[in-house]
This record gives C-alpha cells, sequence and structure tokens, in this order.
C-alpha cells in the first residue's frame, strides 16, 4: 500500500525544537512508500501485515548497543510490542540517515543516541499517529480516544494489531506526532529491556563482514609496504601462484594483491610472494629517535598555545609548593576482535559493499571515486561489526578502498573479500596517537591550585583531513587537546601548550580520543596536587569542580557508593579520577590489592551521567566495557617501531585484557532529565587515572609512563 | 585432496591440503560462519570448537589430523549445558560486538560439561584463552554461575 504523506507535513507536526533534527532527511518526498509489502510510514520502521515492526537503524552495531538503543527510542513512541521489533541497517543514504550532529551518515563521538533521540522518537510517534487514524476511520470513532499499547490499539471493546491496520491507513493520511512526556516512558530507562542483538550473538547465526561470502568470491590479502610510507619497486609472484588456491597476483595502488579459493590459501600465497619496496619517503625512524623528537620540541620549542588563562607560569612560580609530572602515552592499535575485512563487487557500472560499516558517507563516496561508478552507484549492505573502538570510521575508508582496489585489478566481476591478519591489524597504522604531557601545577600557601601548564606533545589526527578545517584551529587540533584544554576544573591560571608532531603513520580516533590519555594525565597529575596541598583527592576536587554541578555530583556519588575514606584491608590502595567526556560526566573509585609487590585490580565503582538513561543495562555494559579496553592498554598494550617497522604482531606482544585481569565492576547512574549524550566512550578516562592512584595509595608509587609494565608494575 | 569431516555429526568432504586449518575449513569450504577467525595464532580462542567433546583452536588443528574426528561448532551445539550457557548468555545480555563470543561460549561448555559448579578462580583459568575486547568478562562470569545454576533444575 501507498500512503502519501509528505516530509512538510511531518515537520509542521514536529515541534520546533525538533524540527532542526530532521533537517536532512529525505527531501524526495519519500516519506511513505510501499516497501517490499509492508507500511513504512517514514524512513525508519516499516511495519508488516503480521504486525512485525522493523527497525531501520541509521548506525552502525559495533557492540555499543544502538540496535537496542535506536529501537527503544522508536518503539517507546510507536508503543509496539518489544518482542515484535525487529531490527535493519540502513543502506548508504547521506540525505536521509546523516547523524545530525555529525553531518554525514556515520557513527563515532559517542552520539548515536544523542542524534537520534528526538528524530527516532518522532518517527515512532509518527508512524503511531497514522495507525491510530486507520483505527479511528475503521471503526468510525474519534482519534482522541484511541489508546495505543504494547502493539494492541483500542477503543471501548474494539482493538486491532498494528499488522491489522497497516492496510486500512486512510489515502492522504499525515502524521501527527506527539511525544510523550518522560514521566508516560515505558521502554526508555526499563533495565530489563533485553538487548536486540542477544539472540544471533549466542548461536552463531548473527553476521559479520567475515562472514559474507557472495556468489563467486575471491579470497584476496593484501602485502603493504612493511613500513609506512613506502613504495612497491617489484614483486615476484612465482612461488605465490604455486600455492594450492591461489588463483592470481595483482599489484594494486595499496599494495598487492593475492586471490585465493578460501582465506587460508591466499594467506599462505602472501607468505611465498616475494616483494621489493622503496622506503625513501617511509617512517625509518626507532622508538627512542621517536621520542627523542618530542622531548626536543617540548624542550627547546615555544609550541602553540591551545588555552591561556590567567598567568599561569607567573602563578607556579610563586606557588608556596609546586608539582612537576612528565607522562608518557604510546602509540595503541585498536584491535577490535574481527580483523578489518569487507567484500567489494565492481560489476555493470555499479559497486557493491558488505561491510560493518561505520562512515557510510565517507565510505561511499571513496568506493564511488576509486571503483569509478560514482557514489550514486555505489551501495553499502551494512553488517555486524566486530568491534571498532574508531577503527572502522577513517577519512581515506583504507580498507575498503583496499577491497575495490582489489576488486578492479582482479577486474572480473566477481565479489572480492579483502582480508586483515591480526598482524595486518597490529601493524596497520590508524594508531591512537603516542602523547608526552608535562604538568607543572602550583598550590599557594592554603592548599589552594592556583595555577596549571600543560605541556603537550602528539600528532594530529585531523590535520590534512576533510574537517581538518574545522577542528585544527591556528594549528591546534582540538582532539589533541580534548580534555586538557576544556577541562571544568576551575584553576585560575591555567595554560595548554600543544607540540604538534610529524610521521607518515597515519593517526586515528581510539576509544575516547584525546580523552584517552589527557584524562590519565590531569587525574594522576590532580592526585599529586591534592597530595603536595596535604588535602584528600576527593575534598581537593570537589572545591574545584563547584562550578560544575553534574561533574560534582558523579564524584560524590562514586565516593559514597564506593565508601571513600572507609578501610582497606592490609596491602590495598584506594584512588579517584572523575572526567567529563563527549558531555558525559564519569567519576570512578578503584581498589587494587598488592602482594608481594604484585597489583591486582579489586573492583571500580563508577558513576555516571549521560543525561536520560535510555537503556541503563547497556548503559551500565559500555561502562563495564570501556574500563576493561581502557585498561588494556594502561596495563600492558603498546606499539612500538624498530627502523620504521612496528615491533608488534600480534596478540601475544599486543596482549589484551584477559578474563583474570578483570575487576569486580559497579556502575551507579544518574537519574537525569537532560538530553542523552554519549556513552561508548566516557567510561574508559577515568579508569586508568583511578586505578594509578589506587597504585599510588598502596605501594607509594607515582606510575607515569604507560603502560605501567614499562614503569615497574607487575600485575597478578 | 579430499578430506571427509564429521562436523555437527555430518559427513562433509572438503577439497583441501592437509595442513589446511580445521577453521578455514569450517569457515570458506563448509560455510558455517560461527566460527571466528580472530588471531590465527590460538590467543584469543574465538576459533574455539569441539573435536570430541574438548574445547579446541581450530585455527591450530588440521583437518589432515581430524578424519573421524568429531567435531562440533556453535551451529551444532546441543544438549542440557549447550540450553543452560546459551539462555543465560541471553539472559544476561553478555554480548557486546558479539565476535568472540561464539569461541566464548564453546569454552564455557567445556567447562561446565567438566566442572559444573566452577568457581571465580575457576572460571578465570579456563576461560583465559577467551578473549574479548569489548570486555564482556564480568558478565561471562555470572552468566557461568548462572547457566551452573540452570543446570541443576
Amino acid at each position: 500500500m501507498n500512503i502519501k504523506t509528505t516530509r512538510r507535513a511531518f515537520l509542521q507536526g514536529a515541534t520546533a525544537a525538533s524540527a532542526a533534527l530532521v533537517v536532512g532527511l529525505n527531501a524526495k518526498g519519500a516519506w511513505a512508500a510501499a516497501h517490499g509489502g509492508e507500511f513504512m510510514p517514514n524512513p525508519f520502521v516499516k511495519i508488516a501485515d503480521d504486525g512485525k515492526v522493523t527497525v531501520i537503524l541509521k548506525h552502525f552495531e559495533m557492540g555499543q548497543g544502538t540496535t537496542t538503543g535506536l529501537s527503544t527510542l522508536l518503539a517507546e513512541e510507536l508503543d509496539a510490542n518489544w518482542e515484535d521489533v525487529g531490527i535493519e541497517f540502513a543502506p548508504a543514504d547521506t540525505a536521509t540517515y546523516m547523524n545530525t550532529l555529525m553531518g554525514v551518515q556515520g557513527s563515532g563521538g559517542s552520539t548515536a543516541i544523542a542524534n537520534s533521540y528526538m528524530q527516532y522518537r518522532e518517527a515512532g510517534a509518527a508512524a503511531k499517529s497514522l495507525l491510530i487514524q486507520a483505527a479511528a476511520a475503521d471503526w468510525g470513532v474519534p482519534a482522541g480516544e484511541i489508546q495505543v499499547k504494547d502493539g494492541m490499539v483500542t477503543h471501548g471493546d474494539k482493538s486491532a494489531g498494528f499488522g491489522e491496520l497497516v492496510g486500512k491507513v486512510p489515502e492522504g493520511a499525515e502524521p501527527d506526532p506527539a511525544l510523550k512526556s518522560p514521566a508516560e516512558f515505558t521502554k526508555i530507562g526499563d533495565a530489563s529491556l533485553p538487548r536486540k542483538d542477544s539472540a544471533a550473538k549466542t548461536n552463531g547465526t548473527a553476521i559479520f563482514a567475515m562472514d559474507v561470502m557472495p556468489e563467486g568470491v575471491v579470497y584476496a590479502v593484501l602485502q603493504r609496504s612493511p613500513k609506512f610510507g613506502g613504495t612497491l619497486t617489484s614483486f615476484d609472484a612465482s612461488a605465490a601462484m604455486e600455492v594450492e588456491g591461489v588463483v592470481d597476483v595483482k599489484e594494486t595502488p595499496m599494495g598487492v594483491a593475492v586471490y585465493a579459493t578460501n582465506t587460508w590459501a591466499a594467506l599462505q600465497g602472501r607468505e611465498a610472494l616475494e616483494t621489493e619496496w622503496d622506503f625513501s619517503n617511509a617512517e625509518t625512524r626507532s622508538q627512542d629517535e621517536i621520542e627523542a623528537e618530542y622531548t626536543a620540541a617540548m624542550d627547546n620549542e615555544e609550541g602553540l598555545p591551545a588555552r591561556a588563562d590567567g598567568d599561569a607560569a607567573g602563578a607556579i612560580d610563586g606557588a608556596a609548593k609546586t608539582v612537576e609530572a612528565e607522562f608518557h602515552f604510546p602509540f595503541l592499535a585498536h584491535a577490535p576482535m574481527e580483523p578489518l575485512n569487507c567484500v567489494v563487487q565492481v560489476k555493470d557500472g555499479k559497486a557493491q559493499v558488505w561491510d560493518g560499516c561505520q562512515f557510510h558517507t565517507v565510505t561511499q563516496g571513496a568506493v564511488g571515486a576509486v571503483s569509478g561508478v560514482g557514489p550514486e552507484n555505489t551501495a553499502i549492505e551494512t553488517v555486524y561489526a566486530g568491534g571498532s573502538f574508531g577503527r572502522r570510521a577513517n577519512f581515506n575508508s583504507d580498507y575498503e578502498v583496499e577491497a575495490t582496489m582489489a576488486a578492479l585489478a582482479l577486474g572480473d566481476g566477481r565479489p572480492v573479500k579483502l582480508v586483515w591478519s591480526r598482524e595486518d591489524d597490529v601493524r596497520g597504522g590508524y594508531y591512537r596517537p603516542m602523547t608526552k604531557h608535562r604538568v607543572r601545577a602550583g598550590i599557594d600557601a592554603d592548599g589552594n591550585l592556583v595555577g596549571w601548564h600543560s605541556t603537550m606533545a602528539n600528532k594530529s589526527i585531523f590535520k590534512g583531513t576533510p574537517m581538518g578545517d574545522a577542528v585544527v584551529v591556528d594549528g591546534v587540533d582540538a582532539f589533541s587537546v580534548e580534555g586538557v584544554a576544556d577541562t571544568e576544573y576551575t584553576i585560575p591560571n591555567f595554560a595548554v601548550t600543544l607540540h604538534d608532531m610529524e610521521s607518515p603513520v597515519p593517526m586515528l580516533w581510539w576509544r575516547s580520543v584525546g580523552h584517552s590519555h589527557s584524562g590519565y594525565a590531569m587525574e594522576v597529575a590532580m592526585d599529586m596536587a591534592a597530595e603536595a596541598a596535604g588535602r584528600d583527592p576527593v575534598e581537593f576536587r570537589q572545591q574545584i569542580l563547584a562550578g560544575a554541578p553534574r561533574s560534582l555530583a558523579v564524584l560524590n556519588l562514586a565516593a559514597e557508593k564506593a565508601g571513600w575514606g572507609g578501610d582497606l584491608p592490609e596491602g590495598w590502595g584506594r584512588g579517584v579520577a572523575v572526567h567529563k567526556s563527549f558531555n558525559t560526566h564519569v567519576a570512578q573509585v578503584a581498589e587494587v590489592s598488592v602482594t608481594d609487590g604484585d597489583v591486582k585490580l579489586e573492583r571500580i565503582v563508577a558513576a555516571v551521567d549521560c543525561g536520560v538513561p535510555v537503556n541503563p543495562d547497556v548503559i551500565r555494559a559500555q561502562v563495564e566495557g570501556a574500563i576493561g579496553y581502557g585498561l588494556s592498554h594502561v596495563m600492558r598494550q603498546k606499539i612500538t617501531f624498530t627502523d620504521g617497522m612496528v615491533d608488534q604482531s600480534n596478540f601475544p606482544d599486543y596482549e589484551p585484557l584477559r578474563i583474570s585481569d578483570m575487576p569486580k565492576i559497579e556502575v551507579h547512574i544518574v537519574q537525569s532529565s537532560e538530553a542523552p549524550t554519549g556513552i561508548g566512550e566516557p567510561g574508559l578516562p577515568p579508569a586508568g587515572p583511578a586505578v594509578a592512584n589506587a597504585i599510588y595509595n598502596a605501594m607509594g608509587k607515582r606510575v607515569m609512563h604507560l603502560p605501567m609494565i614499562d614503569d615497574g608494575i607487575s600485575f597478578v | 585432496m579430499a578430506i571427509t569431516l564429521n562436523i555437527n555429526g555430518e559427513e562433509k568432504s572438503v577439497e583441501a591440503p592437509p595442513d589446511m586449518p580445521l577453521l578455514w575449513a569450517i569457515r570458506d569450504l563448509v560455510g558455517l560462519t560461527g566460527t571466528k577467525f580472530g588471531c590465527g595464532v590460538a590467543s584469543c580462542g574465538a576459533c574455539t570448537v569441539h573435536v570430541d567433546g574438548a574445547p579446541t583452536r581450530s585455527c591450530q588443528a588440521r583437518v589432515g589430523d581430524l578424519e573421524g574426528a568429531e567435531i562440533r561448532t556453535i551451529e551444532g551445539l546441543d544438549g542440557n549445558v549447550a540450553q543452560a550457557v546459551q539462555s543465560a548468555w541471553k539472559d544476561l545480555d553478555v554480548v557486546q560486538c558479539g565476535y568472540c563470543q561464539s569461541g566464548q561460549i564453546m569454552s564455557a561448555v567445556g567447562l561446565l560439561s567438566e566442572n559444573a559448579k566452577p568457581s571465580d578462580s575457576e572460571i578465570d583459568d579456563y576461560m583465559w584463552g577467551n578473549v574479548c575486547r569489548c570486555a564482556t568478562y564480568t558478565r561471562i562470569r555470572a552468566a557461568i554461575h548462572e547457566a551452573s545454576k540452570r543446570m541443576e533444575t
């Protein structure tokens, strides 16, 4: 059936406050469409005549819970029965499915719920209003007297399921979405609402890109330059072609592709491949040289001012006590469980991509350009992503472009599945920028923090990208200094200086981006300042967070729930950290025990304010996961270089957090009525410094060089 | 060469060199995709299957050594222990990205088949080789305890 409704009508029905959020919706008048025999009142929901509701997800699912979150928002206002709600990933269609906080179709920056909160609710409310009109017309009763609950539409003794009504929506009906007040919510805020992706992910049926094997698929792996920035000079494929299952070897602009009838054969073929490279423009430095350049810049150069309030240097120099600290944060690979991969087919003037796609607009543009078919002829089928932590989104769409080039080089129109090995992933670049961070702080005779100067050195993520102009101001990439330059602490004399470093190694956002290191430096140095002031670490922070009530509230909540100040067993220590990122406020209190010099992470108590908690259990899961992911790198992980080659290769030498490392975690969620903010990333930044401060409390050692095992800490 | 594998109770003939890891035969040749590739060096457990009932890293087992063995993947799980584990996993919403969870579940079924009431430290010891980058570990522990309870009823 085809119901004529218009975007204009929808906008008229929407509230003024939310109208801005629907900008970018399909302007082609396709708000109502017959879609495979289902009623599709708007681009975000389909209702079948059996009553099944399908929520169309503009965000991909990498584990962060968007399948559940977006479904909750829409089903809340639709008053659907949760068990009848299914999901489908949206096609690449930027105009319709734009992330309104990013300006492109894509996921990142912990924005999925924040940018969808009104849009998906309105889409659900709009669909419900059409079902109500259908029932009103069918039953001859006033629409205003009709009730909708759990997928049933009722009036007096009359009732109908959604499926019975989709064929009865009157011709010309226009949606009239009326949003619920928070007091009327039945799904938003319900901690018992089950995840939408649990069943498929516990029986092996969930499909990731790695599992996509279209008819005629050819498996490929790519031999890339062993040093970043190297170029291919020659290759010899004769031994590779001898490997059973290898079908071809081709040069591509991204490296040499080995094609085979299965992944194993492709990997074996690559082992046998011989390649020669020109490294004249490549990264050839070793770790100590790279670090020495950072240190020399900080020692000898003025740097770029990222923030300057008052006279930090004067206040620190004139202070009764000063604190100095120098922190080191290594390069880090994301290492999602599913190694990067996708399938690309270029045929008959069209490109088809199967991908756990995080950045649809960029990937559609890049694959369309590289393949020559244009973005308008490039379709993306999004499937589950086996983690990302930022890696699957970058301005080059690197692995999708590689697959496209491999498909073009093969040239026979067959789908090519390009797979990265774990070694490719660990050595593939797009790292969290290595950062050195010096703090000087001054405390007056009364124990007040009067001055702070952070000096940081790292490589920009955004410089030279299409978003560089928006993000890099006067040479300062806001993401290089976030978490420091925008601190919520009130410090009268406060300065941040940035040294912007260069390297051929590509950098990328890594879960919590700049906050992944700045939160650690801020919160460990803050503990040192509190100690120098002779004050309790919580009380010291409370004073300078007086102007930041939400951060202050989570600090107080975490301290209370953790029993701050209470007794601990012999050999234990307790530490605190509080950090705002992605507009979400998180405080954590960590407890560690030390036995024979070995540290064990015992417990972390977290308090979170992310606005209206849409799915409290997903919020808990994200905080648990962010803590675990963050502790992986804090404890053990680093990427280093020798003569431009990455030293690490796979999990045995890029050791992830394991189950025995995982502390007990408690998550306390503030019942806020503010608009929802991010939750995928904000749980990470406070975890490391809370643990570091607990280690100091237990054993008197300040850990300033990460990973901690490089600073003399051993773990059990 | 043609090798016959018994996977989930069915005889499957695959054309593969004998040193091909079972993982790739299961996935690319047989087409069962629930078993995952994570590291290729037995360091993450995403590829865990059961061989003659024992959790085994399929990225290291070679197809040439497995003729006559009973291979079970996530798709072929059944029985009381598997049902308890999978239902507990689902009810506790253990998963996040989900990519490692087939391997986690295969290991958890192995654990509970050997030890119906494991302690936290026994869980940690047995599950140590199964990496979850989303760090769902606290829920994995909780789900194994819950499955243990469900097995009693």
